[in-house]
């Protein structure tokens, strides 16, 4: 099955920088009715406008491997970049995941998360994968408000 | 003499007349579906009917007077006549709808409905409002919760819940406490479509009658699994789904006590519900009718008829045995694995054709995946019981569900599929 890559079930039983922190601009809780699982991110962004840096990504994911690992390649992908690079991760990972399998996934850009391209082709999961990534953008965008 | 489950021949031929079981899934594997708890496969001599219906009857029925409409209309009553023996019932006390939400809904409306001023009905016994109490359980499908959640808000009355123990039975400690004279309404399910609970129908019937309480029970988990008597369990109201039982998707069916149908407002409205109509307002049609608004679901009507007699062929009681043996099997399987845990009664005698389980330190979702990929079919998540889900303290579980067509051997393969999961996900197994 390639479904469950090696990095994948890594991310899982060690995710990384798992656990709420301090501080944060926003936090969003979002959950995939369909199986219950729930994610609650918070954003800690420094900077302004081109500047603007995502210095921290912390999390509580509860749910399947394929949620727990996709906030875990989240976190260790976008933190410590700038929003412009976090921005164009996600859009990189939208695309693969609901590409149906298309869309490869590009290492460069998305680095880990070349892992999960196997989810594309599992029409029931790939919200599984996507949940912390639309929490993310969700809580970006929450997040710039708040400066503004 | 107590009916024994079915020889592998006689489950040969049975297996036979589903055209979908001979299909394999994912590389190959043959499909082993362990998921008709959501839904069941059809036999042949189901989508034959329905085929059958629109190949040479095809007719809006109870409208038109032409040769193919009078024979639909017969078709569909005497698909009615069917489906309510089939439960002990009459006819002129079987309401189809969509489906068994649909029912439910049909019955919380009524209630609500009432309380507005509806037209259609006139009964005291249907009105709700502050200080009344709707009372439903912490087990219930979804279906079976959020009509009265919403019922509840419309006419501000309070719902409350009989909650669910630790070995997954109903709590009854407190219920003379839950069940009072203000209670209107007591809606709960015959066998919990998670854990295959068997609740203690004629006891709980008893004890809302004597507060005065109305009980709607959902059948959709027992219905199509053991044999169900109206007049015997003595219910008011009672909720099943065609699809669950070898019918058509798109029908379900709302039996009710005749003089209360009859007293109950009108839920859906528009053609074919109504007796006269002028521009101010309409009469209705007696029941089942004046809850049969739009044109009638007469081809799945013939279907589930059709599934009726399939089932009745086979004998509910040789069903209920099969199911119960593949149960046993299932359970002591997983009784071997520590790293299972079942959810829902130890005991065989209080439960139905449904196993669910979790599995330490790993999801649903994952486990069901993995068995996904030996083609094994399983229901993953919380089942559209979430505050169940809760209260057994599990995000998720695995749920395996029998029909007739399972056998002995696709419990195997299941446990054998499952046998993969703590290796693939690090899981520590002791003996």
């Amino acid at each position: 099955m390639d479904l469950y890559q090696e990095l994948i079930l890594e991310h899982y039983k060690r995710p990384v920088r798992a656990g709420l922190r301090e501080p944060f601009e926003a936090e969003v809780r979002h959950v995939n009715p369909t199986c219950g699982d729930e994610v609650t991110l918070r954003v800690h962004v420094a900077g302004r406008g081109g500047d603007a840096v995502v210095e921290d990504v912390s999390y509580d994911a509860m749910g399947c491997s394929i949620s727990v690992a996709s906030a875990s390649i989240l976190a260790e992908e976008i933190t410590g970049g700038s929003v412009t690079h976090a921005r164009e991760t996600y859009e990189a990972m939208h695309s693969m995941l609901t590409s149906k399998g298309e869309d490869p996934g590009d290492e460069e850009k998305i680095g880990d998360g070349v892992a999960l391209a196997g989810v594309a082709k599992y029409p029931a999961r790939i919200k599984c994968a996507l949940l912390s990534w639309m929490a993310f953008s969700d809580a970006l965008h929450q997040a710039e408000g708040a400066q503004q | 003499m107590t009916a024994a489950p079915f020889p592998d021949e006689e489950l040969a031929r049975i297996r036979a007349d589903f055209p979908i079981l001979t299909r394999t899934v994912r590389g190959g594997h043959p499909l082993v579906y362990l998921d008709s708890g959501a839904t069941s496969h059809k036999p042949r001599q189901v989508l034959d009917a329905e085929r059958g219906f629109y190949e040479r009857t095809n007719a809006a029925v109870h409208r038109g007077a032409h040769r193919l409409s009078e024979e639909g209309t017969d078709a569909y009553e005497a698909s009615r006549d069917t489906i309510a023996r089939f439960i002990g019932g009459r006819a002129s006390e079987v309401v189809f709808t969509r489906n068994a939400t649909e029912a439910i809904n049909l019955v919380a409306y009524a209630f609500s409905n009432a309380a507005a001023g509806g037209g259609g009905g006139h009964g005291d016994r249907f009105g709700l409002g502050p200080g009344d109490e709707v009372l439903v359980t912490e087990m219930e499908h979804h279906a079976n919760l959020i009509p009265w959640q919403e019922a509840c808000r419309r006419t501000g009355a309070t719902l409350r819940w009989v909650p669910v123990a630790e070995d997954g039975r109903l709590d009854l400690t407190d219920l003379d406490g839950l069940l009072t004279e203000r209670t209107k309404v007591f809606a709960f399910t015959h066998v919990s479509n998670v854990l295959g609970t068997l609740n203690p129908v004629t006891e709980l019937v008893a004890r809302a009658h004597a507060v005065g309480a109305l009980v709607v029970l959902d059948a959709c988990q027992s219905v199509p699994h053991l044999p169900v008597d109206v007049g015997g369990l003595g219910v008011d109201f009672l909720a099943f789904s065609g699809h669950k039982m070898f019918g058509p998707l798109g029908i379900g069916v709302l039996w009710g006590r005749p003089e209360l149908l009859d007293e109950m407002p009108v839920f859906l409205t528009g053609g074919s519900m109504i007796e006269t109509v002028t521009m101010e307002r309409a009469t209705y049609a007696p029941v089942p009718q004046k809850f049969e608004a739009g044109v009638p679901v007469a081809a799945q009507a013939v279907g589930l008829a059709a599934a009726c007699d399939y089932i009745t062929d086979l004998g509910l009681d040789r069903v209920h045995a099969h199911e119960q043996a593949l149960t046993e099997r299932l359970l002591a399987g997983l009784a071997t694995r520590s790293w299972v845990r079942v959810l829902g009664p130890a005991d065989l005698r209080e439960r139905g054709g449904a196993v669910a389980f979790t599995v330490d330190g790993v999801h649903a979702h994952d486990v069901g995946q993995v068995l996904d990929d030996r083609g094994v079919a399983v229901r993953v998540g919380h089942h559209c019981a979430w505050p169940l889900h809760r209260a057994l303290k599990a995000q998720a579980s695995t749920r395996a569900s029998f029909a007739a067509y399972n056998t002995p051997g696709e419990v195997d393969v299941l446990l054998d599929a499952l046998d993969r999961v703590p290796a693939m996900f690090g899981l520590e197994v002791h003996a």
